[in-house]
């Protein structure tokens, strides 16, 4: 039997996104709200991430992973918000009336739960060696990074003596700190890109701190070893990222930790025929988070990859209010989805910008902003103007001091700035200062 | 003292045992390696030939459509995942056209049903991602693709199940006929249980798989097994094993094979049949297939290399892959790659199987290359009539229990998963999420005749940790589960084989910290 109104609210992961949205959910009005999450206890990926540097923008105080996340956890207490641990979602089918998510856990065994609203707050996985073919053997001793902090933060064992990292990520930067902490020798961090794809405090703190060395424009061409890596060949890329021969270096390791990227974990999302941005391979969404399926809103690490935290909650409380607005709505108006004839614009990026969240606006449900996240599509060492267009007429204008790919910007647009717009796009971009 | 030692847990061994453990015979199946299925059987297109390739004077060409259709029979009742998809060999010009002709006549010869030549136009409209370039194409519709190393699993398992003895981790290094039997020197390499197995355990079968830590701290021990018989089915050692009892009568020339592994949620439905190109003297070419998980294959190339055991891959031969393999599939996007890997051929001087009585009371199923998958059944059919001619068969075993049934939580039907889960907690706590694969599923496999002994094992038994994140989710999960119930140390738990450990100490362990070279 299907009840499609079990539940006002399903949030899909209990990581801070999920954990974010939910509380913004119940405090603008909902009631009825649970939270699966897949993995025993609350938190997410926080969990793991033992070292400090979170919360400085959110909570105005610096806090380690599990801290951060037992901020947002205490917050539930006497909320009235179901949470069910050790649970995975299945699938989830949009309905017209709600949606239905097919969850089960050995405790609870298998079942279908109605909503009328979804938030897909599901984070992200890292990219593989697969995904980037990198030639060699298929000794053990490969990790990704964050893998390889599971096993260290949260099982408790190491993973390798000897560590070259491949890729200049956060988590990657973080774990060539922690594998030096606990004993391990890293002897390297290798870059395609000749440009790091962290936060810059990270390559200061976990790397230059260290002593281990950044090869920019470099990367892993050879993994030897026929059990455990026993060593890897490390070139210089030319423009192309083709290897340069002659320029190899031969490190003598067990052990190589990836740090190539994240991808937002959208399996459900698109089963479900939500429309994905091939640029961020999250969801396309509206100003408020909603996603091309009425009434299923997403935040977080399954929208876009985040840098820092802090934005992830911020963002999931604004996923979580809007969420709340639909299902009040749908309460009380015969017109069950308000917003889903209006039109919108989109945002158009030319070729300096990687992706933009929102990617489109429907300027009649902006309340007063809306803030506009985007990534940069190289590094920018000098101030820079970054522009948004109808047109030819600009919109409205903003100044960064510098810009890096590694650091996700974000810029405010004003109701009456978008009330300017005449067309159906709004082009961004990044231009000198003239 | 046993009847008969097969020497090789590949497909071929794994189907000799099979065949074998239906006689009142003592068998022993003898695996240098960790498990079943860890040369050529584990790193291969995965595909049940359809036998049109080889040509009809040849053992393969003999063998290709018996064993096919076994291979079918065998999946079915072994419970061993395979589709029937059918294949295409594809041509761009009229030149080829005239090849799919001959192939068709080939085919003919060799035993093949319901073969035809289509045009272009109906080969995309059932393919549509295909070339608009191809000009016709060779319909196969008897052939398929199927899970590989389960196959092999399956079949060994039945034959332990009824008393086949399973020795992995032993590596055969001499051989010497004693009268009348030989004596087979092996070097087992392990954990110390696994060590000091004396013979009676071995005979009993009950033979400790595990194996721990750095390959170089295990001791090794050599042992002898006795046995009347001996059969030849170590893949790419065989001509090694040959040379240990008779002259040289052919070389193993290892020949490697990339490829490619795309996501299938991320690629989309690619192809939904096997697309060969036409065949050249290098082989069948570079294929587009789908595979039993839902992925894709791209690949083999060829490439004839000095180390047998030498399953790198390369740069340049994914390159050249991908762009082969664009021929025929244009928006083929290999940035949808979540894994490759490589297999070792064994082609052989001899051009054929090499299958004959060599020596006294020795039988080489030797040099088993492509299509040597799907003919495995057909070679331990010949393997069993040789040794009936032999006068070894006495009589079937009365008690044998064939047939296998595996609980895969996918494939149990949406109405009936509640009522299965209420049942059966344990399958429904999922492990792998990409693959949805529950702790049910990886704890009943380490409850099967031959329980895996490490990540790959319960890989190749369940699916965990073969899509998208390949296992970066689910591996400690699994490690966990394995060493729980094995019972051994989470630090002795092995991503593959002996020696591809994981974990090399605890957090804050002096034992986990690099000795200074200073």
């Amino acid at each position: 039997m299907k009840m499609y109104d079990d539940y006002e609210l399903i949030v899909i992961g209990g990581g801070p996104a999920g954990l974010g949205a939910a509380l913004s959910a119940r405090e603008h009005g909902l009631e009825r709200i649970l939270i699966v999450e897949r993995d025993v206890e609350l938190g997410g990926i926080l969990n793991q991430c033992i070292h400090n540097g979170f919360g400085l923008h959110y909570f105005g105080e610096e806090l380690t992973g599990p801290e951060y996340a037992a901020r947002l956890i205490d917050r539930l207490e006497g909320q009235a918000i179901d949470v069910l641990c050790d649970t995975m979602v299945l699938e989830l089918i949009p309905g017209e009336q709600g949606h239905t998510v097919r969850l089960m856990s050995m405790a609870e065994g298998y079942r279908s739960v109605g909503s009328r609203a979804v938030i897909l707050a599901m984070g992200c996985r890292e990219r593989t060696r697969g995904a980037i073919q990198i030639p060699g053997t298929r000794a053990s001793g490969v990790f990704t990074a964050g893998t390889a902090q599971r096993y260290v933060n949260i099982e408790g064992y190491m993973v390798g003596k000897r560590v070259i990292i491949l890729g200049s990520g956060d988590i990657g930067l973080i774990m060539a700190r922690r594998m030096v902490l606990e004993g391990a020798t890293v002897l390297a961090c290798v870059e395609i890109m000749p440009h790091s794809g962290g936060l810059t405090r990270n390559i200061v703190q976990c790397l230059q701190d260290f002593d281990i060395p950044l090869y920019l424009s470099h990367t892993i061409t050879k993994i030897e070893g026929r059990q455990r890596v026993e060593k890897v060949t490390v070139q210089e890329v030319d423009d192309h990222f083709n290897p340069i021969d002659g320029t190899e270096i031969v490190f003598d390791v067990d052990t190589v930790l990836l740090s190539v990227g994240l991808i937002p974990e959208n399996e459900l999302s698109r089963a479900a025929g939500v429309e994905m941005d091939p640029k961020t391979s999250g969801p396309i969404v509206f100003e408020n988070g909603e996603t091309s399926v009425s009434g299923i809103f997403a935040c977080g690490n399954v929208l876009h990859v985040h840098d820092l935290v802090d934005y992830v909650t911020t963002e999931s409380e604004g996923a979580g209010k809007a969420a709340a607005e639909y299902v009040l709505r749908c309460a009380h108006t015969s017109h069950k989805r308000t917003c889903e004839k209006t039109p919108y614009i989109s945002l158009v990026k030319d070729e300096t910008v990687t992706y933009t969240v929102p990617q489109r606006i429907r300027v009649q449900c902006v309340d007063d902003h809306v803030r506009v996240f985007f990534r940069v599509k190289t590094p920018y060492k000098t101030p820079r103007r970054i522009v948004f267009r109808d047109g030819d007429r600009v919109i409205a204008s903003f100044r960064r001091p510098y810009m890096t790919p590694g650091e996700m910007e974000h810029v405010t647009l004003k109701r009456e700035q978008l009330d300017e717009v005449l067309g159906d796009e709004l082009t961004i971009s990044v231009e000198e200062i003239r | 003292m046993f009847d008969v030692a097969i020497i090789g847990a590949g497909v071929v061994g794994c189907a000799v045992a099979y065949e074998l453990s239906q006689y009142e015979l003592r068998v022993v199946l003898i695996e240098k390696e960790n498990d079943v299925a860890m040369g050529a059987s584990r790193a291969n297109t995965a595909i049940i030939h359809g036998g049109y390739d080889p040509e009809p004077h040849t053992l393969m060409g003999k063998l290709n459509v018996e064993g096919m259709r076994r291979c079918f029979k065998l999946c079915e009742e072994l419970d061993v995942q395979h589709i029937k998809t059918g294949s295409w060999v594809v041509a761009f010009d009229e030149a080829q056209r005239a090849t799919l002709e001959l192939l068709l006549e080939q085919g003919i010869a060799n035993g093949c049903e319901g073969l035809e030549i289509l045009d272009g136009d109906v080969v995309r409209s059932r393919e549509p991602n295909l070339s608009d370039d191809i000009v016709a194409a060779l319909w196969i519709p008897e052939s398929g693709v199927l899970n590989p190393w389960e196959f092999a699993l399956a079949m060994a398992e039945v034959a332990v199940r009824n008393g086949v003895t399973f020795m992995p981790n032993t590596k055969v290094c001499g051989m010497s006929w004693q009268d009348d039997h030989y004596e087979i020197k092996s070097c087992v390499i392990g954990a110390g249980s696994c060590a000091s197995a004396n013979e009676s355990e071995l005979e009993n079968g009950k033979h400790d798989t595990s194996c721990s830590a750095a390959k170089a701290a295990m001791p090794e021990k050599i042992t002898t097994i006795c046995s009347r018989y001996v059969i030849n089915a170590a893949g790419v050692e065989s001509d090694r094993i040959h040379n240990m009892v008779a002259p040289p009568a052919f070389d193993i020339v290892p020949t490697r094979g990339e490829y490619y592994l795309l996501d299938g949620t991320a690629a989309g439905r690619i192809v939904s049949s096997v697309i060969f190109p036409c065949p050249t003297c290098a082989g069948k070419g570079i294929t587009v297939s789908p595979t039993i998980h839902g992925d894709f294959l791209v690949g083999p190339n060829s490439e004839v290399i000095g180390d047998r055991e030498d399953t790198s891959v390369t740069r340049d031969a994914l390159l050249d892959i991908a762009q082969k393999a664009r021929q025929i599939v244009p928006n083929l996007n290999v940035r949808t790659s979540i894994r490759n890997f490589a297999g070792v051929r064994s082609n052989s001087t001899y051009g054929d199987f090499f299958i004959a009585k060599s020596a006294t009371n020795f039988i080489d199923l030797a040099a088993i290359k492509s299509p040597g998958l799907t003919c495995a059944p057909a070679i331990a059919r010949i393997a069993r009539e040789i040794l009936g001619e032999e006068g070894v068969l006495r009589e079937r075993r009365k008690d044998w229990r064939g047939g296998r049934r595996i609980v895969r939580f996918k494939e149990i039907p949406e109405g009936e998963r509640a009522a299965f889960v209420r049942e059966h907690p344990l399958y429904g706590r999922v492990i792998c999420r990409c693959e949805t694969i529950t702790e049910g599923e990886i704890v009943a496999s380490m409850k099967r005749e031959i329980p895996p002994v490490s990540i790959d094992g319960v890989k190749r038994r369940t699916g965990t940790g073969m899509g998208r994140c390949q296992g970066g989710f689910c591996g400690p999960r699994v490690l966990e589960i394995l060493a729980r119930e094995s019972g051994h140390e989470p630090l002795n738990i092995v991503e593959d084989g002996c020696g591809s450990t994981i974990l090399v100490g605890e957090t804050k362990d002096p034992r986990s910290r690099e000795v200074s070279h200073k």
